[in-house]
């Protein structure tokens, strides 16, 4: 970290700055870099119990935290406040003696470059503040975006940070009214964009405090607030500069607030009212009628009739119209004289499961939408020759979604001649794709960057010959399960589609050849070859050799991979973010070793690798500090010997699956260290008894999703439930049969059992 | 209880229904509460079902004076008996019941309305979104429509009470044309015939059309309709001059309560069938089924000249002798008339206190839109549609809609009010009072939100400034901690033997 620090430094400090630093960095350097390693070593706390065998204590444990890390929950933080004081002076006291300090010399202009080129990592942001009480100042005045994971930090957050423009809050339990008065309170002229997603327990008044206090403010994110009423609405209309507003699920909102956010927000740009069941005509009519300079209207799964479309399409912005599964819109009622007036700039059209719009009603609302560039017709009518005549007046046409729609070989053919060069085509899911239709396709769309032909179960060899010859500049193939696709057929991709960054072959036959030739497509970042029996450790072992740009590997059920072929992923791919190995049975605790390698690495998922155990988990939790998700559900041999280091080590982990591993209250309680830690899933564990569970549930501040068996539920104290939910905790009660695991290829027989 | 039951025992059960009104049941009935719906569901039927075994043993001169009481209200042509018995079953929890009803079958029919169109979708939309929300309709469906069932639960007494007060409509109207006969204000002697003759187009629709929509809608106030049904009919008439009889009753016949008058002891009624009843006290000779049916028109031989009203207040458009003369078409429509030109607005509404009336039925009409479905904008004005307000409200620059207060005090208050009940409490007797109060729903809750209530703005500027931040986030993170260790010791100690544990768990939160 350290020295990509220096390095972005000498990058843009200007050659007079460099020059008065000279002197110092040649001999600070490495006391510099000393100094960082210490800071961050000191930042992780050690405690009495943690004097664990595997871990020998660093030798250079400072007593004291000079620079503590806010988006943790530390009640004993408090340490006296005078202690804290009488260190800072020390510190100044020896900053005075230090003059020659070169940091000092930096201006902070200078540091804000700096710091926005940190702006990806923010690891090295932490880093970066916690270089020097200047880098602190200067980073805490920098930081534009605040996510916290506690409300109730938010004084000292405001405190520290005071020019955030972003607040995302998504992630606090409980998100009250005071919080959001605070808010209004602290940022009331920087604010600018909310984020309330997911976050619970604010109520009208609190968003009024918001709206009426921030004037800034625009963009505000209150999907899944689904006890807001129209008094929140209101309350959300006092917002007047608003651009952005987001009210997905607001299920309690009616046409009456939508209303008053109508006349209140009148500069609107977006706003997304999908699942707002409350919400009718005569909501969006007003919307329509009063924000007029609307580019996004997001209408899915509203009551709306045509009644609402004569004033939507008045809207001389409107780019983004999403009507999908608006079933009271039917080819009758719409009438093109009314929609006649406009919507020339619409870009993007989605009718996705409008089951009463065939291609007559979609031939009249594109009438006029002459530059329409994505069109989304998913889950809708049948793709037959009369739709395709509607998409040949489309010019400007560039992306066409299908998915699940019946397909004709016509349509397909037809949709082949259109005039237009396609760059994304979605067929996923749709029933009758042939060979035959699909080669001819992609041979007339040459241009194709982007291709699903997910689940078309009838193509063979021949349409993947066609669309490897063809569109050899394909960026991303999704092709699960597309099972008649012999083996051959992967090596041709490889050949010929260099430029693939995304391919999903799960479910198919490919093979080690298959796979040694698809390692050719250097760029690929995410390859999915889960339930492909046919690989070995030789075709991953290519992967790994030559991608060296790959973040997600999926191997679920691939069970010819052991830990060689992870280790050569773990060597080659050091970027690496996600990767699930579940159920592959032959990987050990070394190939655990081999990913620790991969230090970028936040999605673990190892579910059923009964060989793996705790000492593998360690190595993950040592070396992976950014690790956010990890799933080890049927890892039978990982135990509480596995849960400590990780409690110590991955302050980053947000969400664990514990289900039948060998975890008992030890474990437990010493993940609630972890004050990331939102969600945990403990099904069918032994060890664990209702008290252990409980004192873990209480001291687990931050939870916000648990999910437990339900015979937990009567074990466990009512009131105890009660409180924790009051925190800001959705339990979920979950009723599962233990399962005992089956054998690989019995739960493939099973599955294809269930596909026919 | 039998709706197929005669004139003459309909009589009889709203009689005696009437008569009884000193013997508790009756009282009970007016005094219960418009209540709550779900305690209304079964009351109706425990406080409907007693009136009706006395059927036969009522005592036509018993009623007298309980029969005066409505009459003084001047209800226009609605049987005086009806009304106050519909007062006595408590009409506003009916109204209530109605309304919500009517809610309740708007919001299924949406709903029915969005199912279907999913159920349209083929090979069953694999899309996860879709069935959560299939199950989420099926769940609201499901609890409107147990709603539904439950109300009209309680409005099934209301139904016999409708067959019962459709075939009065009938009798009253025979009444009416009885009406010239005492006061003789067309001295020719074919005018009940005649008058029988004249109300025919009217009378027709009111028994076939009327009685269903009453069902339907609105059990209980049937006479609301008709002088709208006439009045509009009425506008629409271009009777030349000359072609139709004129007949006008004076203010006192119009005003009159009674037009029925016993001849034996002098009572009025304002039915003839109510009189007939009445006369069954006076002798056997009018306890036979002759004198008990309802006289039947006799078709006169000689040609009907229609007939056409006018009204006594000179100068008026309905009066006669006006250049622009436009008859009333029946008695109804004169005495509806006469008391909403040129009557005192007597009757006011309970509900807003503002709008005043002079006709009992128009009234009601207003109290049972009154204050409910008022579509509000934040200029003050009011609409009865939804549809309207939001016309409106495109239309003007500035205006929104305006959220109705208990909508948003129902959204702001709940918490509110719980910090400060708890903020109330003392740590100590917190935990006591979690102990002797165990069924209390929302206890824990309780305890958070006073830990909430210090994110109170307030307490911030009152407490501590900002810069003395630190001071703020020492606070912060100890005291929700505190709170949790707090309860789960009373836990421990109280309901679970978990002491061993705990100091496990103390530990490791310690280290937090």
């Amino acid at each position: 970290m350290a020295p990509f620090v220096l390095a972005a430094l000498e990058s843009v400090l200007p050659h007079i700055v460099l020059h008065h630093m000279s002197s110092a960095l040649d001999g600070e350097r490495d006391s510099f870099v000393n100094y960082h390693n210490t800071l961050r070593i000191s930042s992780y706390e050690f405690r009495p119990y943690m004097s664990f065998s595997l871990f020998p204590k660093p030798t250079q444990q400072r007593k004291q935290k000079t620079f503590p890390s806010l988006f943790r929950d530390h009640p004993k933080r408090q340490r006296s406040k005078a202690k804290r004081s009488s260190a800072m002076k020390k510190q100044k006291r020896a900053q005075q003696q230090n003059d020659t300090n070169p940091f000092e010399l930096l201006s902070e202009e200078l540091m804000f470059v700096i710091l926005d080129f940190l702006e990806t990592a923010p690891l090295d942001v932490k880093s970066f503040s916690l270089t020097c009480k200047r880098f602190y100042c200067a980073e805490a005045k920098h930081r534009r975006l605040l996510r916290p994971l506690r409300a109730e930090h938010l004084p000292a957050l405001a405190a520290r940070y005071p020019a955030v423009t972003d607040l995302d809050l998504s992630l606090c339990p409980r998100v009250g009214d005071g919080a959001l008065a605070f808010v209004a309170g602290a940022y009331a002229a920087t604010l600018r964009r909310l984020d309330l997603s997911r976050s619970r327990w604010f109520t009208a008044s609190g968003l009024g405090s918001v709206g009426a206090g921030c004037g800034n403010l625009v963009e505000l994110d209150l999907s899944n607030a689904t006890e807001l009423r129209d008094a929140g609405a209101a309350a959300v209309a006092r917002a007047r500069n608003l651009r952005k507003l987001w009210l997905a699920r607001c299920k309690l909102v009616t046409d009456m607030g939508i209303g008053c956010i109508a006349v209140g927000c009148r500069k609107l740009r977006f706003i997304c009212l999908k699942w707002c069941v409350g919400i009718g005509d005569l909501g969006v009519d007003l919307v329509a009628i009063k924000c007029k300079e609307l580019t996004s209207l997001d209408l899915s799964y509203l009551p709306i009739t045509e009644k609402c479309l004569p004033s939507i399409f008045k809207l001389q912005h409107l780019e983004d119209l999403v009507l999908e599964g608006c079933f009271g819109i039917d080819d009758d009622s719409l009438e093109v004289d009314l929609l006649k007036q406009g919507c020339k700039t619409l870009k993007k059209l989605d009718i996705s499961g409008c089951q009463n719009i065939s291609h007559i009603g979609l031939s009249k609302l594109t009438s006029v939408s002459g530059g329409l560039e994505k069109l989304i017709l998913a889950d809708g009518s049948p793709v037959t020759l009369s739709l395709t005549d509607d998409l040949s007046k489309l010019s400007m046409l560039q992306s066409i979604v299908l998915d699940g729609c019946p397909v004709t070989s016509e349509g397909l053919r037809a949709i082949g001649n259109l005039c237009i060069s396609l760059r994304e085509l979605s067929l996923s899911k749709c029933l009758g794709v042939t060979d035959e239709a699909l080669s001819f396709l992609v041979s007339k769309h040459k241009d194709l960057r982007k291709l699903d032909i997910t689940c078309c179960r009838k193509i063979t060899d021949g349409s993947i010959a066609s669309i490897a010859n063809s569109c050899t500049s394909l960026t991303s193939l999704k092709m699960e399960s597309c099972t008649l696709v012999s083996q051959e057929a992967f090596v041709l991709i490889g050949h010929k589609c260099y430029y693939l960054e995304e391919l999903d072959l799960t479910d198919n036959e490919i093979d080690d050849e298959g796979l040694m030739s698809i390692s050719s497509c250097s760029r690929l970042s995410s390859l999915k070859i889960g339930i492909c029996m046919n690989i070995t450790d030789r075709g991953l072992t290519y992967v790994g050799m030559r991608c060296p740009r790959l973040k997600e590997l999926d191997l679920y059920r691939s069970t010819g991979i052991t830990d060689l072929g992870i280790s050569a992923i773990a060597c080659g791919c050091p970027g690496l973010e996600m990767i699930n190995t579940s159920y592959c049975t032959s990987i050990t605790d070394k190939a655990l070793f081999s990913l620790s390698k991969c230090s970028n690495l936040k999605i673990l998922e190892i579910r059923g690798c009964l060989l793996v155990a705790s000492i593998g988990l360690a190595a993950i939790a040592m070396n992976c500090r950014q690790l956010s998700r990890l799933d080890i559900k049927k890892c039978y041999n990982i135990d509480d010997s596995g849960m400590i280091p990780l409690a110590h080590f991955s302050q980053n982990l947000r969400q664990i699956n514990l289900s039948y591993s060998s975890v008992t209250d030890v474990g437990l309680l010493s993940l609630a260290s972890i004050s990331c830690l939102q969600s945990f899933t403990v099904l069918h564990l032994q060890g664990l008894v209702p008290g252990g569970l409980a004192a873990a549930l209480l001291a687990c501040g931050g939870l916000t999703k648990v999910k437990l068996h339900l015979s937990l539920r009567s074990l466990l104290p009512e009131l105890l439930i009660r409180h924790v939910e009051a925190r800001g905790c959705v339990f979920e009660w979950r009723d599962k049969e233990f399962q005992a695991e089956l054998d690989p290829k019995c739960w493939k027989l099973q599955l294809e059992d269930v596909m026919q | 209880m039998d709706p197929k039951g005669s004139l003459c025992a309909n009589n009889c059960t709203r009689s005696s229904a009437l008569t009884s009104p000193g013997n508790g049941l009756q009282t009970n009935l007016s005094s219960d509460p418009p209540s709550f719906y779900g305690i209304r569901i079964e009351s109706p039927f425990k406080e409907l079902n007693p009136p009706s075994p006395p059927t036969h043993s009522v005592l036509p001169c018993e009623s007298n004076t309980d029969i005066e009481i409505p009459d003084q209200e001047n209800c226009p042509l609605s049987d005086s008996s009806h009304t106050s018995k519909l007062q006595d079953w408590n009409p506003s929890a009916m109204l209530n019941n109605l309304s919500f009803l009517e809610e309740k079958i708007y919001q299924l029919r949406d709903l029915v309305h969005l199912i279907v169109n999913k159920k349209c979708q083929p090979f069953g939309q694999p899309h996860e979104l879709v069935t959560q929300e299939q199950q989420l309709i099926t769940a609201d469906l499901t609890s409107i429509i147990v709603q539904l069932i439950s109300t009209a639960g309680s409005l099934l007494p209301s139904v016999r009470h409708t067959l019962t007060s459709t075939n009065p409509l009938v009798g009253q109207l025979d009444q009416l044309h009885g009406i010239n006969l005492p006061f003789g204000s067309n001295p020719s002697s074919g005018i009940r015939p005649q008058n029988n003759s004249g109300n025919k187009p009217f009378d027709q629709p009111n028994q076939n059309g009327l009685p269903n929509n009453v069902e339907m809608e609105q059990n209980y106030n049937m006479e609301e309709h008709e002088p709208k049904d006439e009045e509009d009919v009425d506008e629409g008439e271009n009777l030349p001059p000359g072609s139709y009889e004129i007949l006008q009753l004076e203010k006192e016949e119009i005003l009159a309560p009674h037009t029925h008058f016993c001849t034996i002891c002098g009572k009025g009624f304002k039915r003839d069938a109510n009189l007939r009843m009445h006369m069954r006290g006076h002798g056997d000779e009018y306890k036979t089924p002759a004198a008990l049916s309802k006289p039947h028109k006799e078709t006169g031989s000689e040609p009907k000249l229609i007939k056409r009203y006018s009204c006594p207040y000179a100068g008026c458009k309905r009066n006669k002798d006006h250049k622009k003369f436009q008859p009333l078409k029946t008695i109804l429509c004169v005495k509806n008339h006469y008391k909403r030109t040129h009557c005192d607005k007597s009757y006011t509404c309970s509900r807003c206190h503002t709008k005043k009336f002079s006709v009992m039925a128009d009234l009601k009409t207003h109290e049972k839109h009154c204050g409910k479905d008022k579509w509000l904008c934040s200029c003050g004005t009011t609409f009865s549609r939804k549809d309207k307000l939001f016309g409106h409200i495109a239309l003007f620059q500035g205006h929104t809609p305006a959220i109705p207060l208990d909508d948003s005090k129902a959204v702001a208050e709940p918490p509110d009010l719980q910090n400060r009940e708890s903020s109330n409490m003392v740590g100590g007797s917190m935990n006591f009072s979690f102990g002797s109060n165990p069924s209390s729903e929302n206890v824990v809750q309780n305890m958070m939100d006073m830990k909430a209530n210090i994110d109170d703005p307030m307490n911030y500027f009152s407490s501590f400034n900002f810069d003395g931040c630190n001071f703020g986030f020492n606070e912060f993170s100890q005291l929700p901690f505190e709170d949790s260790e707090g309860s789960f010791s009373f836990l421990m100690s109280g309901s679970f033997n978990y002491a061993p544990k705990f100091g496990g768990g103390e530990s490791s939160s310690d280290n937090i």
